[in-house]
């Protein structure tokens, strides 16, 4: 899922300066899982706004909404209606909800709550943690399913640096040597001989080369309901 | 993550005479709510201030609980739970705990104070600790002033209402 925790207060308080009216909305996918933007984490920011105008003595009339995604234009579409009534919408979800809000509604200025992280797994109660770095081209299959890209902190490519100590990076002793973990993985599964094949570099025009990424599949195209043949 | 604190605004020095909190407490019905209720059959004393919530388990309490009953006017709040290992839901007063403290920090961060959030333990023997509570922190609300919240002397039935209220939104 894509990880992504609140913006302190202060700062969003900062960015809603001028506005008198503000819809505070929640997006139920990733960000619900990772408790950053889901209905609950709605109703706590805009507890605390209220609470902060209030100490200011300022007019802030705040309302709140939750759509299952901010990136599908008939979820955000719901919030128009109450979106268009307000100043600004306030976001809690990912950045591409924001993004894609202010594309679809055009008229409300769309504000961000959250800082998105990474694409992560849960890892442990209330833990998550980064697995995947969206380069485009995965290349997992040569390190036994471990991604050197996201959990390298040098995102290197071609075994461990000589920061790696006793299984860990020399970054934080907390951080597992990635290099560690997949020799461990391919030593375990009987093919550390894996590791010795020479292979081409990785073609990084994959990831954030050449703009923004689109992707397509033709048979859930629009269907084009032109003028009919004659 | 979030972090900026702003420093609670100090309403001491003001608070108008004669001011009594508002206390809003979230008790357990397995010991702290029976504690309470075994403090009245004592014939104990405890501050006037505080107004009850009862709860099937502190574990069922959520930072919003919290937030709502600040919002409503209530200068101070405490969550009352059985003694660490004796919960009836195993670990629903260690849940408590970590969202009291999470609550405490979002408190810091509006500028209300995490001060005036508290969490205890008792038993339901334990009537006089539960008295000890509410006097506890009835008298460190009373020196903490007013909640900065509101100027104005406190309702503590909307408070209350507010609480509930808060309730019902992490149940919806």
């Amino acid at each position: 899922m894509i990880v992504a925790e609140r913006k302190p207060l202060d700062e969003i308080q900062q960015s809603l300066e001028g506005c008198k009216s503000v819809l505070v909305a929640g997006c139920g996918t990733c960000v619900t899982v990772c408790m950053a933007g889901g209905e609950k984490e709605v109703g706590v920011l805009a507890s605390m706004l209220r609470m902060r105008a209030k100490m200011d003595g300022t007019e802030l009339d705040i309302r709140e909404a939750t759509v299952q995604r901010q990136c599908d234009r008939e979820y955000v579409e719901q919030l128009a209606e109450l979106g268009e009534e307000c100043d600004a919408i306030l976001s809690m979800g990912c950045g591409v909800g924001v993004n894609y809000a202010t594309e679809v509604l055009k008229t409300v200025r769309v504000i961000p709550a959250l800082n998105t992280r990474f694409y992560g797994a849960n890892v442990d109660e209330g833990v998550w943690s980064e697995r995947c770095g969206g380069c485009g081209e995965c290349i997992v299959a040569s390190t036994e399913g471990i991604c050197p890209i996201a959990r390298c902190s040098k995102s290197i490519l071609n075994g461990p640096c000589g920061g790696s100590q006793d299984g860990t990076c020399e970054v934080d002793p907390e951080i597992a040597c990635v290099w560690q973990l997949i020799y461990d993985r391919m030593d375990s599964l009987g093919r550390l001989d894996k590791l010795e094949e020479i292979l081409a570099p990785k073609d990084w025009s994959k990831g954030r080369d050449g703009g923004p990424g689109t992707t397509s599949r033709e048979d859930a195209a629009a269907i084009d309901r032109g003028e009919a043949s004659e | 993550m979030m972090s900026d604190e702003r420093e609670a605004i100090d309403t001491s020095e003001t608070a108008p005479a004669g001011f009594e909190p508002v206390i809003v407490a979230f008790c357990c019905q397995y010991c702290a709510y029976a504690a309470a209720d075994l403090a009245g059959s004592m014939r104990l004393q405890y501050s006037p201030n505080v107004r009850v919530v009862r709860l099937l388990c502190t574990g069922k309490t959520d930072p919003i609980f919290f937030l709502k009953a600040f919002e409503g006017g209530a200068d101070g709040v405490f969550v009352a739970g059985c003694m660490e290992g004796n919960c009836h839901f195993v670990e629903g007063n260690l849940r408590a705990k970590q969202r009291v403290q999470h609550a405490k920090g979002l408190l810091d961060e509006v500028g209300i104070g995490g001060g005036r959030l508290e969490m205890y333990n008792m038993s339901a023997g334990e009537g006089a600790k539960f008295a000890a509570a509410a006097d506890e922190m009835t008298e460190r609300i009373r020196s903490l002033g007013p909640s900065p919240l509101r100027p104005e002397p406190g309702d503590a039935e909307a408070a209350l209402q507010a609480a509930l209220d808060g309730v019902e939104v992490a149940q919806a």
